[in-house]
């Protein structure tokens, strides 16, 4: 395979994954301004920060942040790369570029998503048809993750758009932690005020984990167990070491079909273990903002040591 | 009856139908043309999600535009393909003789059969291939002749492509499309299938792989890109052959081979498929401007470490200027009298025929010498008066820039409307494939079809569409 496919392929599954994450990010967004428990223009901001788009935000509009401007900043603004619509765009751009590499099946659904969001996306989202509009995002980047699992062969093909999916998946769910992690600490665990019920469960639906919450740990919610949830629970397909067992599989399987084992994969083993091994309590013992603030750099270390190792771009 | 000027291939200079569209007819009485409507409307649906689509230049990545297709299929009978097929035999042999020739003894200018300055002052013919055998002999691994028609036993070659031809993607999807909807038709029909085209494109290809090759060859297929205008075609292509599509970016010379950057190192390549202009081939040796080339390949090509095809420099076959020559060409070359006609040409370079083409410019189509796509030509009957000033000005100024051709009564096909079938003119483009095993033409090829009524130009880039073309079984 040539190495701009590999990168095309990655890139492609990254940015379908995100146009994802940004579309649940919105809707948690949406669902706290409605039930009005906090300052909602707070809440709006700490959502740009996990997706990552305060700084380009700020740039374009000022320090206010408003409702109406951050959804449409990160719904379909053409000015930030990580917006839905730029995000799909890009996997499509990628697609493109890679579409020898696709199934018919998996290019119809890029293509398909694409044409969606630009229909949908040409104008400003009302409130009213916000619901409807990101549902139809999450059905249509569904419908690619779909075809691509249930058509293509499953080589180093598969093991590329897998890398792409999961590291961009373990980077939101670190992220949302990121900007989240106050809430979670032992300080604010007066528990039971309803404002901290609200924070929590945002978390929980930010990666659309209350449903299994609710089956590994029952109806009380707390700080501890969610956090344990997101990072170590590998049963919970969006966390830390779910993602990271997932990296590290798609890494074996290509290393058993070159017959080599570059740097990227003792860089990812050395991630999935140390999740296996650790435990909550001492990561909270040893402060969970260090903790996850090493995640990120470990990921986006990973992320460049994968393009080196298979040569995307040289 | 009532005779029309035009030759209609469906219902002749009258009202009789013709032969080859007996078994279409039938079936297209008994249709509902409300059910037309909306099969027209779900083959453009079918070409957008699929993303068959052409890219206009200097616009942006959202302009990516489909070209019309057209439900009504073109319909050729066997025994006129057979004649044509010969014909393009014919022409394709002699060209690639051609080509030899004038990159080695020139004996057909010897022969004084083509004025010697014709080639060596023709901006098409590259020095660098003096002397040069390509692998197995063929320089033209694909052609695309362009024929109109112009009576019921009556073609012209109108343009041969003997550089990089496009189009034959078109050619497979509407196939594709027309199975797809409208399967009862090919159960009553016996059309000959083009779907071969791709495996028999890459075991020709195969075939004049160079002599560095060990084991079975590796193919690529070379784009300038994804923002190129043919884009598509390159991925698909690429795609139905199973072979690798790259970019100049993605290749290097390494020990005297071309080599493709892969996840696991760099990986030679043997034959290249390039859709890439000459100049834009090699920095080393054209153009040291082009960041689209490989640099050396043109000395890996010398050495016999890899297979370029189309091999550069036969532009120079399909110069406007010397297609005035081809009927001298194929009898020179194959000892026969041409089969296909050519269209009297006037080269505008000769003193006597600049003056017969300024006194009758309002009945004459006008070509530039090196120009494609429609662009820069002039349509006489149809110009304007100050679209004639301005050509006679540009004839005086440059008149070796330019060639003149009498404008031909184009055959018209119909096409489906909103009122249901109206005639519109067509021409036709067969792919050829040449390997050291021989020539092949798939038989059916690229219908064009100028969407306007009266309109003779069928250029994608000028609004013009593209039909289903079918050759019937005996």
């Amino acid at each position: 395979m040539l190495g701009k496919t590999a990168n095309g392929l990655y890139w492609m599954f990254r940015y379908i994954e995100r146009a994802e994450n940004i579309a649940r990010l919105i809707e948690t967004g949406q669902r706290m301004a409605l039930t009005r428990s906090s300052a909602a223009e707070d809440e709006w901001a700490s959502i740009l920060d996990t997706a990552g788009v305060r700084d380009s935000y700020t740039e374009k509009h000022g320090d206010a942040v408003t409702k109406e401007g951050a959804i449409d900043w990160m719904l379909r603004d053409p000015d930030n790369a990580s917006s839905v619509l730029s995000a799909v765009s890009n996997a499509r751009l990628n697609a493109r570029m890679v579409r020898t590499a696709l199934t018919h099946e998996v290019w119809e659904a890029m293509n398909g998503c694409y044409m969606e969001a630009r229909n949908i996306l040409a104008r400003k989202v009302g409130e009213r048809d916000l619901p409807e509009v990101l549902n139809k995002m999450r059905q249509r980047t569904a419908l690619v993750r779909g075809a691509t699992h249930g058509t293509m062969l499953r080589n180093d093909i598969y093991d590329f758009a897998r890398i792409g999916t999961f590291l961009e998946r373990a980077d939101n769910t670190a992220r949302i932690l990121d900007v989240k992690y106050y809430v979670l600490l032992p300080s604010a665990m007066a528990v039971g005020s309803s404002l901290d019920n609200v924070q929590w469960e945002t978390i929980l639906r930010s990666v659309s984990g209350r449903g299994g919450y609710r089956m590994v740990h029952g109806n009380r919610i707390r700080p501890r167990d969610i956090a344990q949830f997101l990072m170590l629970d590998k049963r919970m397909p969006r966390s830390l070491n779910f993602c990271c067992s997932k990296l590290l599989d798609n890494l074996d399987y290509l290393a058993s079909d070159y017959g080599n084992t570059p740097p990227s994969h003792h860089m990812a083993r050395a991630m999935t273990d140390q999740f296996a091994l650790h435990d909550v309590d001492a990561i909270f013992e040893l402060g969970l903002h260090e903790y996850i603030q090493e995640v990120l750099t470990s990921l986006s270390k990973l992320g460049r040591q994968i393009e080196v190792d298979y040569r995307f771009y040289e | 009856m009532e005779q029309n000027d035009t030759f209609d291939e469906m219902w002749g200079r009258g009202q009789e139908l013709r032969v080859p569209y007996n078994g279409f007819q039938d079936w297209f009485e008994g249709e509902d043309i409300a059910r037309l409507r909306a099969k027209q409307r779900e083959a453009e649906e079918v070409f957008r999600l699929t993303g068959i689509t052409f890219n206009v230049y200097g616009r942006s990545e959202a302009e990516e535009r489909l070209i019309p297709f057209d439900i009504i299929p073109r319909i050729i009978s066997a025994r006129e393909w057979l004649k044509l097929s010969r014909g393009i035999e014919q022409r394709v042999q002699a060209i690639n003789a051609f080509l030899y020739d004038i990159y080695h003894r020139q004996e057909i200018v010897r022969a004084g059969r083509i004025p010697a300055e014709m080639i060596s002052r023709n901006e098409a013919f590259l020095p660098q291939m003096i002397g040069m055998a390509p692998p197995g002999g063929v320089y033209t691994h694909i052609a695309g002749i362009d024929l109109v028609r112009t009576s019921d036993d009556e073609f012209y070659v109108l343009e041969d492509n003997a550089r990089t031809p496009s189009g034959v993607s078109y050619m497979l999807e509407n196939r594709e499309t027309m199975l797809q909807m409208f399967p009862e038709l090919f159960s009553t029909n016996r059309v000959q299938p083009v779907s071969n085209y791709p495996r028999s494109l890459q075991r020709s290809l195969a075939n004049c792989a160079p002599p560095a090759t060990l084991g079975d060859p590796t193919v690529a297929v070379l784009t300038p890109g994804i923002y190129n205008s043919a884009y598509y075609e390159h991925s698909f292509l690429a795609d139905q052959m199973g072979v690798e599509l790259v970019e100049g970016h993605d290749l290097r010379v390494i020990d005297g081979r071309v080599a493709m950057r892969t996840t696991q190192g760099y990986k030679p390549i043997d034959v290249l498929y390039r859709r890439l202009d000459d100049e834009f081939l090699d920095p080393l040796n054209f153009n040291p401007d082009s960041a689209l080339g490989v640099p050396g390949i043109m000395d890996v090509y010398r050495a016999g470490g890899i297979t370029i095809a189309n091999a550069p420099g036969t532009g120079i076959a399909d110069d406007k200027a010397i297609y005035s020559y081809m009927p001298d060409i194929v009898e020179f070359y194959t000892g026969e009298k041409a089969i296909l006609q050519n269209v009297p040409t006037w080269r505008c370079s000769e003193l006597d025929s600049l003056a017969y083409v300024l006194d009758n410019l309002s009945e004459l189509v006008v070509k530039e010498v090196h120009g494609s796509g429609g662009y820069g030509m002039l349509i006489g009957p149809a110009a304007s008066k100050k679209e004639l000033a301005e050509f006679t000005r540009k004839l005086k100024a440059r008149p070796s820039h330019y060639i003149a051709q009498p404008t031909l009564a184009l055959s018209t096909v119909p096409i489906f409307t909103r009122s249901g079938l109206a005639p519109r003119h067509v021409d036709l483009r067969p792919f050829v494939l040449v390997s050291p095993d021989g020539i092949e033409i798939t038989p059916g090829g690229l219908t064009r079809v100028a969407l306007k009524k009266g309109s003779l130009v069928v250029n994608s880039s000028q609004g013009g569409g593209t039909k289903d073309t079918w050759v019937l079984e005996d």
